[in-house]
């Protein structure tokens, strides 16, 4: 060891520097970062990209102390069960704090990346006018900001290369936020605007696809119709990711056929997209780019009937990445199994929430798909029904899996042959698949299926669990067993205090613990928070007693708790208790 | 506790798992009853808590008088922004009297009476719409036979498509049928011109 330190300390700092330099991940550096204190010094002062998993573990003072020279910076906020309506509105996750504290220190950002924040309009606009060298803003899962916002960050930023809007909750003022784009704006390489409601100014549009040459990712709304589309592919042939808007129109039309046509030359996409409101009748003219995606998402056109889709899948013989509806059902899924030789990654999203009765898929299309698709190592599968022989079948066929979510629309179906519960199955899953990280489980499920993943989901990192156990033992399996668990969620199980305070060191190995309507009470969590100070134990108290203390025994309806560094947060809303 | 809401929800049928189960019988398989561990809050326990409401919303419970199929807060597990777009799907399915077969349409794809008798007009090839006397009528070119489009609504009653305005029609029209004239007796819309169309 002496002689390794005194071998490494001869290395001048800038060689230790171009050496990192060849660490992108987080992980690696981090790693690094810990060997020792030179190392610990070169790395931060030379790490440019940050990624913080949960916004309140740490603050924008220590980000900055730590890494002056930080250009791109992810940042997540609120919880993920927050996508499901979980998480009270105002609870939290705002990114204002972060881009005032980098602006006020001289920060050079470029990019920035945030997940389930929110975000205003005057975030936004802080961010175009304070940094001169911005190039990316992505946004997935965000809300607070409208297209007034977004009309900021088109005038100023003036290396703008991506601006890139997934899925958030955008309040469309209908103004004229495309047109901000000044003339001289020619760098754009990345635009996604699909998730905005209104209209476009379509002129600005097409001039700005036709000046920005690099443009090779366009995702449009479902306010642009199809002879735009076919006017706009016609001026970016170099796009290799194009997410339409609507795509409806008469098939027989001028528009159809010339759409065909520019699709023939644009031989560069890859990834397709879009559909939002579609005429099935239009779409034999994207065959011609089917042979050549390798990403194909159709989960938000439920208008498309399964023989339509399997038709256009038929062409898709290199898709490595398939995101659909149920409606495809298990013979379209039998096909997407002996065309998509290359398939990585699945996703097969519910079309009927309220059960009015449409078919969905079962256990026979995930057993095709494992069968016929030896690459695929990412599932997140909306099912009528499972089998514990499926899923038996299904972790024989593809051991390889790395993310594994089933999600029965019933949350607590048995399996539809034997009426037994599924944890053979899922217990089969987790043996197979040793390099499992992500696993979301339902159905009928007993604390025996927790022994299963306790035992054999050694790379677990992130599990949720809603509607299963029988007892404490369920949820302590999991803790004792998975030694790399990162992320646990849970929802409506029977587990109660023992489980919660077993072992409390183990949370601060992870990065946070989600429960709702379990069995935990306000007693307990209050005993968890005073055991361990690095944790923010937050119990949400919607519309019960406001005031003074609750009675210890008071069972806690949600209680969020994370490791951090920076102690109570100081945004908290009033029905966020900290503990 | 939780017991209290099993017994609230006897009368509410959890229409969900009863409708698995009829429709999705297998050879030898179920039939009995989805069995719910008894100790545990079950899944159709829960359905009448409105559990984690915005905390704009009133706070409590289902407020449907007379759910259809009783609702579990976020289950299934699908993004607000994923189901906000999903909104937007009206399957009816339509029949051609004489015809062998039913198509399905999506009634949230139109936004006008003008657009549906075109689908009609797309769907099923022999139809076209006709204007005779200022009122469209559908007709089957090759042996001149009329249609009158008809829908079933909410309450189970037939329909002259046209009457009310498009939305509402949209919200109750279960399923449509174009109906020969010579069988839509007292259906029929009247012909004096005094009234004009009503299709527009």
């Amino acid at each position: 060891m002496c002689l390794f330190q005194s071998i490494m300390n001869y290395f001048p700092e800038e060689v230790l520097e171009h050496v990192f330099d060849f660490l992108t991940s987080h992980r690696d550096r981090n790693a690094v970062s810990l060997v020792c204190k030179s190392w610990y010094s070169v790395e931060r002062c030379s790490r440019e990209k940050v990624f913080i998993g949960n916004c309140y573990a740490v603050n924008p003072e220590r980000l900055i102390a730590r890494f002056p020279r930080v250009r791109s910076l992810t940042l997540k906020g609120k919880p993920h069960f927050a996508d499901f309506n979980l998480v009270p509105h105002d609870w939290g996750g705002y990114v204002y704090p972060w881009i005032e504290a980098m602006a006020k220190n001289g920060i050079n950002l470029e990019e920035l990346r945030l997940k389930r924040m929110v975000v205003s309009d005057e975030s936004l606009e802080l961010l175009a006018k304070s940094f001169p060298n911005f190039k990316s803003l992505v946004l997935v899962s965000c809300e607070g900001f409208t297209t007034d916002g977004l009309a900021a960050i088109a005038s100023n930023c003036r290396y703008l290369r991506e601006l890139d809007l997934q899925e958030n909750e955008v309040d469309d003022r209908k103004g004229q936020w495309l047109s901000c784009f000044p003339d001289s704006c020619t760098s754009l390489v990345s635009l996604n605007f699909t998730c905005l409601k209104g209209e476009v100014n379509v002129a600005a549009l097409e001039r700005l696809v036709a000046r920005c040459r690099n443009l090779k990712s366009l995702r449009l709304n479902h306010a642009v119709p199809l002879d735009v589309l076919q006017k706009i592919l016609a001026q970016a042939p170099q796009l290799t990711d194009l997410g339409t808007g609507s795509f409806i129109s008469d098939p027989d039309s001028e528009t159809c056929a010339k759409l065909k046509n520019i699709m023939k030359k644009s031989k560069s996409i890859r990834t397709l997209s879009g559909f939002l409101d579609v005429n099935p009748r239009c779409l034999p003219a994207v065959y011609p780019v089917c042979t050549n995606l390798t990403s194909l998402n159709l989960s938000y056109a439920p208008g498309i009937y399964s023989t339509e889709l399997t038709k256009l899948i038929c062409h898709c013989e290199k898709l490595e990445r398939l995101w659909i509806l149920d409606t495809i059902g298990d013979k379209g899924l039998g096909v997407v199994a002996s065309t998509c030789k290359e398939l990585q990654e699945l996703r097969v999203f519910p079309s009927d929430f309220y059960g009015v009765g449409n078919a969905a898929v079962t256990e026979e299309g995930l057993v095709a798909i494992s069968a016929g698709c030896p690459k695929l190592n990412s599932i997140l599968y909306f099912c009528q029904q499972m089998t514990n022989a499926a899923l038996i079948t299904v972790a024989k066929n593809c051991p390889n899996f790395i993310r594994f979510r089933l999600c029965t629309l019933d949350a607590t179906v048995p399996d539809a042959v034997t009426n037994l519960p599924l944890d053979e199955g899922f217990g089969a899953i987790v043996q197979s698949c040793k390099g499992l990280k992500r696993l979301s489980i339902s159905g009928l499920l007993t604390d025996q299926v927790f022994l299963y993943i306790g035992m054999y989901a050694e790379q677990l990192e992130m599990l949720s669990i809603a509607f299963a156990g029988d007892s404490d033992k369920g949820m302590l399996y999991v803790l004792n067993g998975c030694k790399k668990l990162k992320k646990l969620e849970i929802r409506d199980c029977p587990f109660g205090n023992a489980a919660l305070l077993a072992d409390v060191g183990k949370y601060e190995t992870m990065r946070s613990l989600w429960m709702s309507s379990c069995e935990v009470t306000f007693g307990a969590c209050k005993t968890l928070a005073e055991k361990m100070p690095r944790l923010n134990v937050e119990v949400f108290n919607e519309g019960e007693q406001i005031d003074g203390s609750p009675d210890g025994r008071h069972r806690v309806e949600k209680m969020y708790l994370y490791r951090t560094l920076v102690g109570p947060r100081s945004d908290a809303p009033d029905f966020v208790w900290t503990l | 506790m939780s017991m209290d809401t099993g017994n609230d929800l006897q009368g509410l049928e959890y229409s969900g798992s009863l409708k698995t189960e009829l429709t999705l019988a297998l050879p030898g398989g179920g039939g009995a009853e989805t069995p719910t561990s008894g100790s545990k809050r079950g899944f159709s326990e829960t359905v009448d808590l409105n559990l984690g409401t915005r905390s704009d919303d009133e706070a409590s419970v289902v407020t449907q008088t007379h759910p259809p199929k009783a609702q579990v807060v976020g289950w299934p597990p699908v993004r607000s922004y994923r189901r906000s777009m999903m909104k937007s799907c009206k399957f009816v399915k339509v029949a051609v009297d004489g015809a062998p077969y039913l198509r399905k349409l999506d009634l949230e794809t139109y936004s006008s009476y003008q657009e549906l008798l075109s689908a009609f007009e797309d769907m099923f090839t022999c139809l076209t719409i006709c204007d005779v006397m200022n009122e469209k009528k559908i007709m089957d070119s090759a042996n001149g036979t009329e249609y009158v489009p008809t829908y079933e609504d909410k309450d189970g009653d037939w329909m002259l498509v046209g009457d009310v305005p498009w939305k509402m029609f949209v919200e109750s029209c279960k399923r449509l049928r174009l109906m020969k004239s010579s069988e839509a007796m007292g259906l029929a819309p009247k012909t004096s011109s005094s009234k004009g169309s009503s299709i527009n």
